[in-house]
């Protein structure tokens, strides 16, 4: 097991993570999350699938074969995509979970692998062009190295990947008051 | 902690900070130089860390060295080469040897450095590094939830590149940051004033001013060569035609000093702009022209004397407050 998760780890990766343009269309993309949704048939899905470890190697297997195909995940177990526009975040170099570093290149070329577009320049279109721009205004929590390799469907029908995010951050000079309380402690939640 | 570029922020004054590169070598001289040109015109002064992924002095050891020549380090973490124990270890260090301000960011990619063969770490990004600090300032707690024993108090600055692409998420992308508890902001080279002035406009609808100072920065193109390697190799930055027509219609031995008419014309235009709190001018290897630049701009030296003087640091380094 702990073998397996380091192999996806960044840094042992043969070349480091490389931006992926997402196969599927942010269109079907968010319509598939409907179907995925945590409810109550996905929620009784994941506990029958953890009660057996063949079955959850078999799911986790499904989940990392599709998802690499359509988006070139790399199985941090704890997915962003709902809010990036399904374009992956962990295919940064940097593994940026909050938005583009400022390297990108004037024609949106990411600055390690100039042959690929900037993962979050894609995700701004794709979020933008779907009416999910705010989306890319939630402050990302800080990534848990110890769920590489995890299902992150298991774990978010499973509710264990809660507060991952927080709302949309909103500007406006009216709203200054709220957001200097700096109501937003960054402790750890859901664990 | 007192911090002048704090209370020059807080008092409306119009910041000045710059720049020091810590050397490849240990000669704590070459730290003590650069902070001499610089004391008494700015309110602090950047200390770099591995920057552009080149080995250097580390910037907490620079820093305290800077601030025992007087003058008040800015001091830079970025999560490049550190995991999150470490950015925490050293932002409590910081604190403890009484360095008043930090600025974190996400840091240049091993790749473009010195040492591309190294392991890139990135284990938080520039967002959830401030705001890791500002749960360690404000909450008094690591990222783990532990209470901290003694809390840190410096002020927290981020940097943005307003000219970096999607165009339409940069300003956001600094209200996240303004939002995870980033104080200042200090900015990619302006040579483009129309077209950061149009950013700034953004930058105000989303009232970030009141809530996070934006610092322009900004620098002398003293040479074609200089020019090129701007435009060519540092990421976001656009450099109008017409400054290259400019810097190109002049004979070669008048280029530096038009380099830096323009850069002190920039600074004027900048300070014009709704919502610019200062300046931070970066002249690599032009230390001693950084005075020069400010009294062009009309930035009076006085005004920017930094309260630190080496002759109250105990032992150099004053304690945490
Ligand atoms: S699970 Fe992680 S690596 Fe896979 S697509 Fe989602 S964010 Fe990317």
């Amino acid at each position: 097991m702990a073998s397996a998760k380091i192999h996806a780890s960044a840094a042992t990766h043969a070349d480091g993570p490389r931006p992926f343009r997402p196969r599927l269309p942010g269109r079907g993309a968010y319509a598939g999350h409907h179907v995925l949704a945590r409810r109550a048939p996905t929620q009784w899905l994941a506990s029958v699938v953890e009660r057996s470890p063949v079955l959850m190697r078999w799911f986790t297997a499904g989940e990392r074969v599709s998802k690499r195909e359509l988006f070139g995940c790399r199985m941090c177990g704890q997915c962003a995509l709902p809010t990036t526009g399904y374009a992956c975040p962990m295919t940064c170099p940097k593994e940026l979970r909050n938005g583009p570093c400022g390297g990108v290149g004037a024609d949106g070329r990411c600055e390690v692998h100039p042959e690929q577009p900037c993962v979050w320049v894609v995700a701004h279109e794709r979020a933008v062009r779907a009416g999910h721009g705010d989306d890319l205004t939630r402050l990302q929590r800080p990534v848990d190295q110890r769920l590489w390799g995890q299902s992150s469907w298991l774990n978010y029908w499973q509710g264990r990947d809660e507060g991952m995010w927080t709302e949309p951050v909103e500007g406006g000079r009216d709203r200054g008051s709220s957001i200097l309380r700096r109501e937003l402690g960054l402790t750890p939640v859901g664990r | 902690m007192m911090s002048s570029l704090r209370d020059a922020l807080a008092d409306g004054r119009f910041a000045v900070t710059a720049e020091i590169g810590p050397p490849r070598g240990a000669d704590p001289d070459v730290v003590t130089r650069k902070a001499e040109l610089l004391r008494g015109w700015v309110h602090a002064a950047n200390v770099t860390d591995n920057q552009g992924a080149h080995v250097r002095m580390s910037s907490l050891g620079a820093a305290v060295l800077a601030l025992r020549a007087g003058v008040e380090p800015v001091m830079q973490i970025t999560c490049r080469d550190r995991n999150r124990l470490a950015l925490q270890s050293d932002l409590l260090s910081a604190a403890a040897l009484g360095i008043p301000n930090v600025l974190l960011l996400t840091g240049d990619h091993p790749i473009h450095g010195d040492h591309p063969d190294g392991k890139p770490v990135f284990d938080l990004d520039g967002v959830q590094l401030v705001w890791t600090a500002r749960t360690m300032r404000d909450d008094h707690r690591l990222l783990s939830g532990r209470r901290l024993t003694a809390p840190p108090t410096w002020t927290i600055g981020a940097v943005e590149n307003p000219f970096a692409p999607p165009p339409g998420f940069r300003a956001h992308r600094l209200l996240k940051k303004a939002v995870a508890g980033a104080e200042f902001v200090q900015t990619q080279f302006v040579f483009d004033v129309p077209r950061f002035a149009a950013w700034m406009s953004e930058v105000r609808d989303l009232g970030i001013p009141e809530r996070c100072a934006v610092i322009a920065g900004v620098g002398p193109l003293r040479s074609l060569r200089v020019l090129e390697h701007v435009r060519d190799n540092v990421p976001g930055t656009h450099v109008p035609d017409a400054l290259e027509r400019r810097l190109r219609g002049v004979p070669s031995a008048r280029v530096d000093d038009e380099g830096v008419t323009a850069c002190v014309e920039t600074i004027q235009a900048l300070r014009e702009i709704p919502g610019v709190a200062g300046v931070h001018v970066m002249a690599f290897g032009f230390e001693h022209g950084i005075p020069e630049i400010l009294s062009r701009s009309d930035l009076d030296p006085q005004e920017a004397t930094p309260e630190v003087e080496p002759a109250a640091l105990p032992g150099g380094v004053p304690h945490a407050g």
